[in-house]
């Protein structure tokens, strides 16, 4: 190939690059798609056939965990996951939107711009050191508490949820906010017109305005405390046992790290089984997710 | 008319109303909490964690004998994976991101995929690990590996170089491309010339994203990748990868969940915690110079 270069593509060997870079393109457009098939037919072909073996009755509403005694029931697990994650959220998503309100209505000057850099900053925390940090300065504050209540001291739900509100605080916030902005401003001047006051505004016009925007923010937010895995680890006492706020609790999630590395034959199955059930879990908050944005989107249409 | 004349005070002057005091207090209160609680977290871990880092604790590795501790290996593997998986899916995203902007013609398609990118990044790091080990690790025979968790970490940052790509493509005025067109341009050497060099700072947002996820990724890579063996790097590339591995963020866990040795997974954490300010300022610098354009 001579590197004489034309911009006008007559010439056959160009017409073939044009051809193979536009299929190129296609296969990588189609990359997501089929990693989304795989991972689907391999969470299900990996996790399907220890739920048929225990009977999906026995190992989604069992509630005694000994993998050694050839037991697998994990509602302990499917509770705490839940109680944990609407702990997270209950204290996550008032004060996210909260921060939010601040951010896009009451900051004056250059604060909003500081305050959004920080809380990117929080998002970009590895979990693990969110894990660590949970372990370090928040476990002792606990621990006086349990011994306060005559419990014994160690991991807890409270410190699950601790850790995960903050984790998944950004992604609220951030989420709020754009949908706080987008309420378009004739609603807020006619609130103000007819002499609400600016708090009025917010709460009575602005926010009702962006629920749907808020609404995907918490679905996200459910989403990633669900999945969550190190941190919680670290924290949360990993005894599998239903959840008491006080009592250490394992979560879907953190089993599968926790049990990975001495786990086989049915007992990893089982852990693939897990897997797959926290698959359908993150599915069905997805489809919740798409189902808010297609509904926000129409009504704004 | 005495009623009259308390209206119209009652526009004019400033009505005290406590909850609403209340309730900016509140939300002042919590703005102010939120930032002061990312600085003091950071604050925190780098005091407790910059006293262990040293030059010794950077360029070596554990010593059980001298009983030394350095984290020179979890460095190198952690290279090793954000190189390669974005070799992997630098390529993929970016060339889907161009697909779905400039070829594109089926509507359905295009949904399908933004469907799929979307459902990837809803997926959490452990199921990517579970995936990961079940068709890379086990079914395509790459045992416990580095390249394992390459591939794993490449799927997984899939979405974020597609989006991000797209919105970079999206943005670069359609006149370029029509004026490209007129002079009779074919559509690869459109892209190739001034679609790719226009959308390289989004791109490059995306590149710096996908990195900060990488580095903090622990949960797949433990599954995937492992990592309790943390020998100096010894052998070719394709040698090293073949191995197992620790990334740092690996390597925080293990000394601190299963060892008890915090003071060295305060170390790391300040390590992960500069990378990450620093991916941050760089993003930061990049979407700003992006807006001004």
């Amino acid at each position: 190939m001579t590197e004489k270069q034309s911009i006008i593509s007559t010439r056959r060997s160009k017409l073939t690059l044009e051809a193979v870079m536009s299929a190129a393109f296609l296969l990588c457009g189609l990359a997501a798609v089929v990693s989304v098939l795989f991972i689907s037919v391999y969470m299900v072909a990996s996790g399907g056939p220890v739920i048929a073996k225990v009977g999906i009755l026995k190992f989604l509403l069992g509630r005694v965990w000994n993998p050694g005694n050839g037991q697998f029931g994990i509602l302990p697990m499917i509770l705490s996951s839940i109680f944990a994650t609407a702990g997270a959220i209950l204290i996550a998503l008032p004060t996210g939107v909260l921060v939010a309100v601040f951010l896009s209505k009451l900051a004056p000057g250059k604060l909003p711009g500081a305050l959004r850099a920080l809380i990117d900053l929080l998002a970009g925390i590895p979990s693990v050191v969110y894990g660590l940090l949970g372990a370090i300065l928040l476990a002792p504050l606990i621990f006086k508490l349990q011994t306060w209540a005559g419990l014994p001291q160690s991991g807890s739900l409270l410190a699950a949820i601790s850790v995960l509100s903050i984790m998944i605080l950004p992604t609220i916030i951030t989420v709020s906010e754009t949908a706080l902005r987008a309420v378009p401003k004739q609603y807020e001047d006619a609130a103000l017109a007819l002499g609400s006051t600016r708090l009025q505004c917010i709460f009575r016009v602005t926010i009702p305005a962006a629920k749907s925007g808020i609404a995907a923010g918490m679905a996200l937010g459910v989403g990633r405390a669900v999945g969550e895995a190190m941190a919680v680890t670290m924290v949360a006492g990993n005894a599998a046992i239903l959840p008491e706020l006080l009592k250490p609790v394992r979560l879907l999630t953190t089993s599968i790290p926790l049990e990975w590395a001495y786990s086989s034959g049915l007992h990893r199955e089982a852990l693939y089984g897990i897997g797959l059930v926290l698959f359908v879990f993150i599915m069905i908050i997805n489809a919740a997710l798409s189902a808010i944005l297609k509904k926000g989107g129409a009504h704004n249409a | 008319m005495p009623e009259l004349s308390v209206s119209i005070s009652s526009i004019t002057a400033k009505k005290r109303r406590p909850q609403e005091a209340l309730l900016y207090g509140f939300i002042y209160l919590l703005s102010g909490g939120a930032a002061a609680l990312v600085v003091c977290l950071i604050v925190y871990v780098l005091a407790k964690g910059l006293p262990a880092v040293s030059f010794a604790f950077l360029s070596s590795a554990e010593n059980p004998i001298l009983e030394t501790v350095g984290i020179f290996p979890s460095i190198v593997n952690t290279l090793y994976i954000v190189f390669f998986s974005l070799l992997v899916s630098v390529p993929l995203g970016v060339g889907g991101a161009i697909y779905l902007n400039e070829y594109a013609k089926n509507r359905r398609l295009v949904r399908l995929i933004e469907f799929a990118a979307e459902t990837l990044s809803g997926i959490p790091s452990i199921l990517y690990g579970v995936f990961g080990y079940v068709f890379f690790c086990v079914l395509l025979k790459l045992q416990v590996s580095l390249i394992a968790g390459v591939l794993t970490l490449a799927v997984m940052v899939l979405p974020i170089l597609l989006r991000t790509a797209q919105e970079a493509l999206k943005a670069v005025p359609e006149s370029y491309r029509e004026g490209s067109r007129g002079l009779g341009a074919a559509k690869w050497y459109l892209i190739r010339t001034i679609l790719l060099p226009c959308a390289l700072k989004g791109i490059l947002t995306g590149i710096l994203l996908s990195v900060g996820r990488m580095v903090g990724e622990s949960a797949a890579l433990l599954l995937v990748a492992g990592g309790s063996a943390m020998y100096m790097p010894q052998g070719s590339v394709f040698a090293q990868l073949s191995r197992s591995g620790s990334t740092l963020s690996v390597a925080l866990y293990r000394y601190a969940a299963s060892r008890g040795d915090n003071d060295t997974a305060f170390g790391i954490a300040a390590v992960l915690l500069l990378i990450v300010v620093l991916l941050n300022l760089l993003t930061r610098f990049f979407a700003g110079r992006l807006e001004k354009k």
